[in-house]
This record gives C-alpha cells, structure tokens and sequence, in this order.
C-alpha cells in the first residue's frame, strides 16, 4: 500500500477478490475501492456478482482468493457479527425480519451487546424520527408495509454507528416519495462520515445519488466511472453489453392476424404474502408475434403467470382469451385443451416435480393434448416415447426418461421444461423467466425453439428480466410495473435506456406503488424527478 | 350446594393441571418451531417413573425428578432423530407415543394395584380454614401451584427475557436467526427437552398425585389434548390457562355428571373432551389469519444449515 | 458451536442401496436393542429374542396366526401408504378401523339368524363404508375448517372407542351373554369364510395382500396415484397440473378409512366373530409404523405386516414362555421406528469424517458464525 494521508486512504478495498460455485464464477479478481464519506455505486444487472461480492463484505461468505482491506489494514471478515463490530452495516435486499415480533424485538435480536439493547425503544425513537423514517418501536412487523420495514433494517445499522451502509437495491420496493426521503438520509450519512455503497440497477437514481460507481458484468468489474458524468443510456450500455444485434437482423416481422392470447383489463389480488396486485392489465398477442414484458422481478410477474396459466381464475370468463374462446374462469387443464402452454419461473416445485422422473414430469402438462393417459391409466410407453422426444430434439443432457428431474443441471432442466411445452404444438405459449439461471448454451437453444415456434404460427409472450434476450427476440415490448403493464412498444423503435426507464418505474405509466401487506397510499407521481423531455417514454 | 361447586372448583384445578403442565412444555417445544407428537408418550414415561421411584425410595419427590428426567431423556431422543438426523418430526412424535405406551408398560407392569407415597398438600395454617376459598385455593397439591408458577415463568421468560425473544425469532425464521448467528438447533434441543421434562412432571402428578396410582395408559390421551391445547391457547400462555381449565373442566364434568347419576350413557359424556377439543380446533383454524399470525412459522419444518 | 468431528453432507439424489438398505439396518439395530432390553430385565437375550421372533412362526399353527394378524396391518398400511404419498396425515386409523367393525357388526347383529348369501358382501360394503365415513369427517374438517388432520383424526380416534363401548355395553349387549360387555356371536353367514380348512386364515387374508397390490397399481399407474403423489411433493406443482388439491385430500383419507374399515370389518367377523370393546390391540397405531417401513409403498407394507404381525404374536408368546409383560410389543415397534427414522438419513445424506487439521479449522471458522 502506498503511503498515502489518512483521508485519501480508502475507507474499504478489496482486491482480487474471486469466488466460484459450482459451474459458475461469480466473482472474478474483482478490485473495488470505496472512500471516505462517499456515496459509491456498484452497478449491474442481475447474475453480475454484485450480491456475492458485497455477501463477502459482510462476512456471510468468504472469498476463494483475494484480501480485504479495511481503513488501510488488512482484515479477515468472519462473520456477520464480526463485519459489524468493524463498523460495516447491511440492509439486504429480502429482509431478515421476524413477521411476528415487533419492531423494536427484531431490532434488539440484531444487537448482541447487552449495553446496546438499553433503552432501546426510546434510542429508535430518536434515531428514526432524527433522519426522518419515523418508526413505532412496539408495531408488529406484519402490520407494516415494504417501505416501513426496510426502515427497521435501516435503524438497526444505525444504531450501531457504522462506518459503512451496505444497501442492496434498496429502492425496488419503495415509492417515489419514499426514494427522496431514503436520499435524503443517505446524502446525510455520507456527510456525517458514513460511506454508502449502494448496488441497484437503476440508472437514474445512481446518476442522481452517487458520486462513484463500479460496474460488474458477469463477474468482472468492466468499468468504473463517475456516474453524473455519464447520461443513463451511456451507463446502461456498459451495465449490459455493446453487442446487441439490432432487432432488424432477427426473422422477418410476422403479418398480422388476429390475437390468439388477449387479456383485457385483468385486476386481480395477489395471493402470495408480499405479491403486487395486478391492475387493469391488458395486452394481446397474434398468432407468429413474439410479444416481451419486461420488469424487475416482483412488479406482479408471477401474478400474471398464475392468471394466465389459470391456476388462479380471473373475476370474468372473458378476461382472458384463448383464441377467442373465453377463458378466464378456466383451471390450467381446460386451457391447456385450448392449445395453452406454460413455463412458470420457478423449475424446482412448480414447473417440475423435482423428485420425479423425466417422464412423470412431462405427463404432468402433455396429459392433456397428447392423451397420455386412458380409462385413467398413465399410457407408460406413450409418455415414455413423448419424453423421448422431448430429450432428442431438445438435446437434454441427461440419461434418460426415467431420471429424476433433480439430477439435471438448471440448463438441461429448463431446456426438458420449454420442450414439453414446445412439444404439445401450443397455439399459445407463456414463458416467465426463460433462461435464469441457465447456461449460455441451452439458452440458445431455448431462443430457438421459441423462435421457430412463432414461425409455426404459435403467439408467444416472454416475461423476463432479462433486457438482452427481449430485444433479441421479441417484435414487441411492455413493460410491467408496480402491477400494470405499459403500452406496447415495437422492439425496433424501443431503446435500451427508454425500457431501462421505465423498468425503474420513472417515467409516465409506470407505476412502482406495491400494496405488500397493507394496501400503501399515494400513487407515484409520474416521472416526478425528470425534468429532461429526452427521458420521456415516447 | 357450595359443597359441590367448592368440590367441583377443586377438581376442576386438579383435572387441569396435567393438561397444564404438559402444554406449557410443549408451547415453548412449538414456540421454537420444534412439533413434538410424542407428548403422550412422554407423560406415560414420566408417570411410571415418578411412580416406580417415589415407591422404591418412599420419597414422592424424589419421583418428581425422576419423571423430569425421564421426560427430558425421551425428548432428546425426539431432538436427536428430528433435529440432528433431520427425521420427519410427525413420524417421529408418533414413534415416541407408541415407544412411551409400551416402554411405561413395560416397566409399570409390576406396579399395578401397588400404592405408593403421594405427594403433599400444601396446607397454609388458617388460609384453608377459610369457608369455601380455603379449599379451593389453597390446600392443593404442591405440583398444581406449581403448574402456574411455571406458566407464569414461561410467560415471562418467552416475552420479557432476550433469551426467550431469541427463541421465539427461530420459531418464527430459522434462517433469518441462522443469519443472525443464533445456534438454532441447540436452541431447539433445549426448547424440547424442557418440552419432555414439563410431559413428564404432569405424567407424574397423575401417578403420584391426581390417580394416585400406576395404570398402563392412564394418561387417557391427555397428552392429545394438551397438544390441542397449545394450539387452542394461538401459542400465547395466557390464554392457555383459560384453555386448560376449560378442557379440565370439560374431563372433569364427565366424571361428574356420571356421579349425579344422570341418566346419559357414560360413554357418550367421556367424548365430550374430545368432541370438545375438535369443535376448539375447527373453530381456531377456520380464522387463517390468526393462525397464520400466531403459529410460529417454522413449525415443524426441518433445517438445515446453508452456509 | 465447537467444530464437529462428522457432518452430514447431501447426496443429490436418493440412493437405491439405502432405500432398501435403511430398513433392513433398522430391523437388525432393533433386534439388538431387544435383545438387550431382554437381557437387562433378567433374560438371557438370545433365548428372549428367538421366543421373540422365531418361536411364534414354528408349528403348523404359527404361519396361520401371523398370516391373520397381518391381515389388518397390511390393509390398513397400504392405505395409510397411500394417504401419506399425498402429505395428508391421517393418525386415526385405529377411529376408522373401530368404526368399520360398528357398521359391519351392527349389519350382522340386526339380522341374527339370516343366512342370505350376500349378507357377507354387504357387510364388507357396510365395513368400508364405516370407515370412509369416520375419514370423511377429517376430510371435512381439514378442507372446509382448516383444522389439522392429525388431532382432529386422533381425537376421533377416542371418540369411535367410547362409541364402540357404548354400543357393546348397552343397546347390543347380548342378552345371554352373561353381562359380559360383548354382542352376540355372529351367525355363519355373517363371518368371514375360512380359506383353509382347520385354520384361521380367512378370507380377509386374502384380500389384504390383493388390497395391497391394488392400492400399488391405483398409486403407480393410475392418473389419480400421479395426482396423490404430485400433490404431496409439491402442491404448487399440482396446481400447474390443473388438479384439485382438496378433492385429493378427499379422496387420500376415504382410501384409507375404507381400509381401515375394511380392517375393521374382518378383524370381527373373521378373528374375533363378534363385537366386544377389545377389538384391536392398537393395529392403527402400528399401522403407522408398517407404513413407515414399507417405505410408504403398499406392497412394501405387505412384508412390514408380517414383521409387526410377528412383533404382536411375539409379545403374547414372550409373556407365556417368558413371563414378560406383552408391553415388549409395543417397545419393539417404537424403537423400529426409532431406528427406521434413523437410518431413513443415510437415503439423502451421507456421512462424512472431517479429520484434517486444516478442515477441522476451517469449519470451526464457519461455524463460529
């Protein structure tokens, strides 16, 4: 370490810090140096690293090679408790609450001196309401909504005085109002001698909040910049990639017909404990289109996929639409007859059982129009030779029909799912989430069996968080937010930066107000803090 | 008249407080996340030896803690097998009631029809002289005053000490204690065997107190209810005192009720207990909600460390 | 926590060698462990054991009294097999068995001198549909109310024995049965026909392994066996597949209350030949271990029958010839299970030593966390 006066001397530096798992480097030789009373920035998109670079910051994880430095010196992060003895606090992006306890208990289950639990309510008090979060020390934590409950893992490491917040996209689930608010406390930690290092993905809040910003793709750190120095779109180019083939070089446009899959206005409660209700969502898709929805997870994804694939049933049979037959009180069975297909997100649990084979999980969907079953007997050989097929032209890595699920790599499961849909010859297919988690090679593959399936006629929708694989595939985008869906956009007008835009919720008709567990007030001003027109969704 | 309600309240309060005992054991088993079937078989277990050694030692005392032990032994077996070789917990709590009926069986066999020393009760000079609230309230077994002097331990423990707040956040996410740095199995192995110790203080206050003998099965599914119970009282002690003297009262009145010679077949007023607890159950469990709010959320399911 | 000298680490997938491997371990460690509760009760263990085990198989009558007492075992288990694939946990098996018997036995003792060919068949109807009713009750409980399957079936449990008690002393007491708490014998035609002359084997026997088959296939083959078992892996799955889980839960319980009742049926009108307040020396509760042990497969539950029959013949002939309390029954088939939930580990995880200095340390940093 260069001799350096004690103020230029980074507050934490990491160097050549590298992690792997299995079949995947996480983190490649990554430096990373954050200041003193800055606001630094650690951007990109999902599967950078970011997560397992800052989980070894706070001692959850340890890093297979590099070092740590902290105030100069050279420290081994243990643990958790160690980090927060050294002064560095996280708010993780899920929450590690306790629904049924209070407030002011979860924030004590976090302090392991017994000094620090001492009046500990009034020390909340004061510190929450000092900043500006104010929180009731004895509300119960399932009384509270998202934006509340952060601030309890906010005033837990500020009780601590840390020298460092680590927050890990910290604003996915928190209204316009609510971001100012956060801003406001975070310039004032940094001022007052706290460093933040904040990971997100949003462009203009980074370009907004920070001073630094480090840019991770695929486990490298690729850049490192002053994000108010460079325009959002700059900033989202090096966060995905310059490499986009323009969406003109992809299969010719299909010709219009009429729409195969339409819902119109669906406004559903979600069922799941903290989901986003779904509010008047419409879209439609013609037979041959490939339509894409894009959206940082939990904007109502999941949601739309339970109501599409009908295992929750819409207010009115006619919400939603199978090739005109109305469809939407219908379970999964009935509209797999109306030629349906799905792929929900999670493979382990929904799309697939896990501990059953290849061939029980193909009948699980194909039963229905590939009559795999008679008089109520599993037809064994009919399945057997269906999943066959499904493995052949699918190229699934595995020894056969009768493997279990769960000895498939995420790749080969993914790529055995899209095929048992793309086998059934579906006049709809629904995909969430086609390629998390899979390799670059079954990805592909799964890009073109849904590519030669829209050849063949069929309506495709994909939703994905992935920016890359929409623009590459699809002829339209939407975007899905805080539960509604923007109008549609061909891809070829689209820009990376508008659709970033609108993912993050900023501009006009996205929405980022979540009901979580009780229903929040106050819709989001739309495009509040754009004052710039070329930011404007067009 | 004040003859039969005084000596209704009184065997109400005896009636009770197996139910008692063994379900504030089981709370904070169940508050921790750990479900412990097996509470049955652990009462039997603590039965035949608080019996079997208040009557070799002659010291009824001395039988209360062998029953404790006794208890606490069979739970860490139940902790062992569920908690460190990840055994499903409902198989395993059933094993434990079977393995309790026949091993108090077995060792009970030579105890039957045999009397042994009681345990004392609590006379306050004066107090019990009282018309009507002397018996009542005072005069009682030593094990029943103990009966709440332990609920209102637990109370306090759960919600007044951090200990008690860490146990009922592993209850409540095991991960997120495990996050924390909370040792959540070493937390769930002494939450049960204070499970097992509180099963087997009440098996022993049946034999040494409440029958006063050894009978194989004598727990008559006591240790059901008590399991009924904790869910009864949504896992909060306080209630489960109202709960334990209205299923007590309930055991009680069928006994009663036989003795007015009323002309109802005896059978049909014995399953009022459990007819009892399932309209307790059905009514509890159709508010989603509350369970949803109350019941420790890691009930029951395994875990298993991620690093 | 201090460092630990062996861990557990998962396999990825299930082994074949222990899935069978597992029980077999388990019955041999439980064998020891009898034989070591013999001997610490005074007898010397090899003898206790062979009374235990071998001696009730030997004599002509041997195979017949353990083919009888597995017949409700094995009927109930492979229904209790079925129910537990689909993660409903039926515990009151003994309820619904009780409940069986009433109804059969109430069928046979409202027609005391009838000899109608088919009053047999309606019995074995009357049986079953005694069983799918008290089952039929936690199924309403569970999926209109919510109430958890395992207390309200283990409450019912009491409630069919007081029934029975009731019954058996009161309104069908037998008027010349000296006051005894029994009805009458049932007529010819009311009990179950005997396969083999001059045993006991009857025809529930018979249908017990058939059964077992049966409930294999339905579970194996057919669309509803896949729904059971998707549903009791994963329920969102299910809901993926289109199907219902609560006509599953449904149809989980009234298969295997209908056996159970069936159990029921056949244990009086064959065995015992009327209705007394002892008819079942707890055969639901093991009923569960035979589950268990048969790996939750019906067939499996045809040879765990036989065990746990022997395990009851055992403890009789082990209180004749040994003087010991039949209790040991009970306890042989706790620590079976004990042992089985044990061993059942080594399926998914492995054993692993940890010895190195350098291993040892460093778990001790992970687990200092």
């Amino acid at each position: 370490m260069p001799a350096a006066a004690a103020e230029t001397t980074p507050l934490l530096a990491l160097r050549g810090i590298t992690k792997r798992f299995p079949g995947c480097l996480a983190n490649d030789h990554v430096d990373l140096e954050v200041g003193r009373n800055e606001i630094h920035a650690l951007l990109g998109e999902n599967g950078a690293g970011k997560s397992t670079l800052v989980k070894i910051i706070y001692g959850v994880m340890k890093p297979d090679e590099g070092s740590l430095f902290w105030q100069g010196a050279p420290v081994a992060i243990l643990n958790p408790a160690y980090a927060r003895r050294l002064g560095i606090g996280m708010v993780f992006q899920h929450f590690s609450l306790f629904e049924a306890l209070t407030v002011a208990e979860n924030i004590a289950l976090g302090l392991n001196d017994r000094k620090e639990r001492a009046d500990l309510s009034a020390r909340i008090v004061e510190i929450s309401t000092n900043y500006g979060l104010p929180l009731d020390p004895g509300a119960a934590v399932h009384d509270l909504s998202v934006g509340e409950r952060q601030r309890i893992e906010i005033v837990r490491c500020l009780l601590q005085k840390p020298k460092l917040l680590i927050m890990d996209e910290p604003t996915s689930v928190l209204t316009p109002q609510e971001v100012e608010k956060l801003f406001a406390v975070l310039r004032r930690l940094a001022s007052e001698g706290c460093s933040i290092l904040y990971i997100s993905h949003k462009l203009e809040e980074i370009r907004a909040l920070c001073e630094r910003a480090t840019i991770m793709r695929l486990g490298r750190v690729v850049a490192r910049v002053d994000p108010r120095a460079k325009t959002a779109k700059e900033l989202a180019e090096l966060m995905i990639s310059a490499e986009l083939k323009p969406a003109s070089q992809r299969r010719a446009a299909p010709v219009g017909g009429a729409p195969r899959l339409a819902v119109e206005r669906l406004t559903i409660r979600s069922t799941h404990q903290f989901g986003t209700d779904l509010k008047e969502v419409s879209l439609s898709v013609a037979g041959g289109e490939i339509v894409g929805i894009a959206g940082i997870a939990g904007n109502g994804q999941t949601e739309l996929m339970d109501a599409l694939s009908g295992e929750v049933p819409a207010e009115r049979p006619e919400t939603v639409l199978l090739d005109g037959v109305a469809a939407g009180h219908m379970g999964p069975r009935e509209r797999r007859k109306l030629g349906g297909c799905f792929v929900p997100e999670e493979r382990h649990g929904h799309g697939a059982v896990i501990a059953m084979t290849l061939a029980e999980n193909a009948f699980l969907s194909a039963n229905v129009r590939h009559a795999l079953a008679r008089l109520g007997i599993v037809d064994k050989p009919r399945t057997v030779e269906f999943t066959r097929g499904i493995i052949e032209r699918f190229d699934v890595r595995t020894t056969g029909p009768h493997a279990e699920a769960r000895s498939l790599s995420g790749g080969n499961l993914q790529k055995f799912l899209v095929g048992r849909e793309v086998q059934q010859n579906p006049s709809v297919l629904v995909i969430n989430q086609p390629t998390w988690g899979v390799d670059a090679g079954a990805t592909l593959a799964i890009y073109e069996a849904i590519v030669k399936l829209a050849e063949g006629g069929t309506a495709v929708l994909i939703i994905s968080q992935d920016l890359d694989e929409i623009f590459l595939l699809c002829d339209r985008i939407m975007v899905i937010a805080g539960g509604r869906l923007s109008p549609s956009i061909p891809v070829k007008e689209a820009t990376i930066e508008q659709i970033g835009l609108l993912m993050g919720g900023t501009s006009q008709g996205g929405s980022t107000s979540q009901s979580g567990g009780t229903s929040q007030g106050g819709a989001a001003a739309p495009g509040a803090k754009e004052p710039e027109g070329e930011r404007r969704a067009v | 008249m004040s003859f039969f309600l005084q000596s209704f309240l009184v065997s109400v309060i005896a009636a009770s407080t197996p139910l008692l005992l063994a379900a504030t054991g089981e709370l904070v088993a169940e508050k921790s996340g750990v479900l412990n079937l097996g509470v049955e078989g652990m009462m039997l277990v603590g039965a035949i030896a608080g019996f079997a050694t208040a009557h070799s030692t002659g010291n009824p005392f001395l039988g209360v803690i062998a029953a404790i032990f006794a208890g606490g032994a069979m739970a860490l077996i139940f902790g062992f097998l569920t908690l460190t070789m990840l055994a499903n917990q409902i198989a395993t709590g059933l094993a434990l009631t079977i393995f309790g009926r026949g091993f108090s069986a077995l060792m009970g066999a030579g105890f039957v029809g045999i009397a042994a020393p009681t345990l004392p009760k609590l006379k306050v000079p004066l107090l019990t002289e009282l018309p009507f609230i002397g018996p009542v309230l005072f005069g009682h077994d030593i094990l029943i005053y103990f009966s709440f002097v332990a609920l209102a331990a637990t109370g306090w423990f759960l919600y007044r000490t951090h200990a008690g707040l860490i146990l009922r956040a592993v209850g409540d996410s095991h991960d997120a204690a495990h996050a924390i740095g909370y040792p959540v199995i070493r937390i769930r192995y002494a939450a049960a065997m204070f499970g097992g110790a509180m099963a087997g203080l009440a098996g022993a206050y049946m034999s040494l107190s409440y029958s006063p003998l050894w009978a194989e099965d004598m727990t008559a599914g006591r240790g059901w209810i008590a399991l009924a119970l904790v869910v009864f009282s949504a896992w909060r002690p306080a209630w489960l005192l109202g709960g334990a003297y209205l299923f007590g009262g309930i055991m009680y009145l069928s006994l009663y009720v036989q003795g007015l010679g009323v002309p109802i077949p005896s059978p049909f007023v014995s399953s009022l207990p459990y007819l009892g607890t399932v309209l307790v159950l059905v009514i509890i469990s159709r508010d989603r909600r509350r369970i949803r709010l109350n019941q420790p959320a890691s009930l029951g399911r395994p875990f298993h460390a991620t690093a | 926590m201090s460092a630990v000298l062996f861990r557990f680490e998962p396999r990825g997938e299930r082994s074949t060698l222990w899935v069978y491997g597992s029980p077999v371990l388990a019955i041999l460690l439980t064998i020891v462990s009898t034989g070591i509760i013999f001997a610490a009760m005074g007898q010397p263990p090899a003898r206790a054991v062979y009374t235990f085990l071998v001696e009730p198989l030997v004599g002509p009558s041997g195979i017949s009294a353990l083919l009888v007492k597995a017949s409700p075992l094995i009927m109930m288990g492979a229904g209790l097999s079925v129910c537990y694939r689909a993660n409903v946990w039926n515990i009151g098996c003994e309820g619904q068995f009780t409940l069986g018997a009433i109804f059969a036995g109430g069928l046979a003792i409202a027609m005391p001198d009838a000899s109608f060919w088919f009053l047999f068949p309606a019995m074995i109807l009357f049986g079953c549909l005694g069983g799918m009713f008290w089952a039929g009750i936690v199924a309403w409980l569970r999926t209109r109310f919510n109430a958890n399957e395992i207390l309200t079936s283990l409450m019912l449990t009491y409630v069919a024995q007081l029934l029975l008690i009731y019954l058996v002393t009161g309104p069908w007491r037998d008027p010349k049965g000296f006051g005894f708490p029994q009805t009458a014998l049932f007529s010819d035609s009311a009990t179950a026909p005997i396969l083999f002359a001059h045993t006991n084997i009857h025809l529930g026997c018979l249908f017990a392994p058939l059964l077992a088959i049966a409930a294999w296939l339905v579970l194996s083959k057919s669309t509803l066996g896949f729904q059971l078992r998707v549903v009791g892996q994963a329920p969102r799955a299910a809901r993926f597949g289109g199907f219902s889980e609560a006509r599953l839960i449904w149809i989980a319980l009234l298969i295997s209350g209908g056996l159970a009742g069936l159990a029921g049926m056949f244990e009086v009108s064959g065995a015992i030949g009327q209705l007394t307040t002892t008819i079942s020396p707890g055969y639901g509760f093991t009923a569960v271990i035979v589950a268990f042990l048969g790996r939750l497969h019906p067939v499996g539950a045809i040879f765990a029958g036989l065990l746990l029959a022997l395990s009851y013949l055992g403890g009789n002939s082990a209180q004749i010839d040994l003087g010991m309390p039949n209790a040991v029954t009970g306890i042989f088939q706790g620590i079976l299970l004990f042992y089985l939930l044990g061993c059942d580990i080594l399926i998914l995880y492995r054993l692993k030593r940890t010895g190195t200095q350098a291993q040892t340390a460093k778990l001790a940093e992970g687990a200092a966390e």
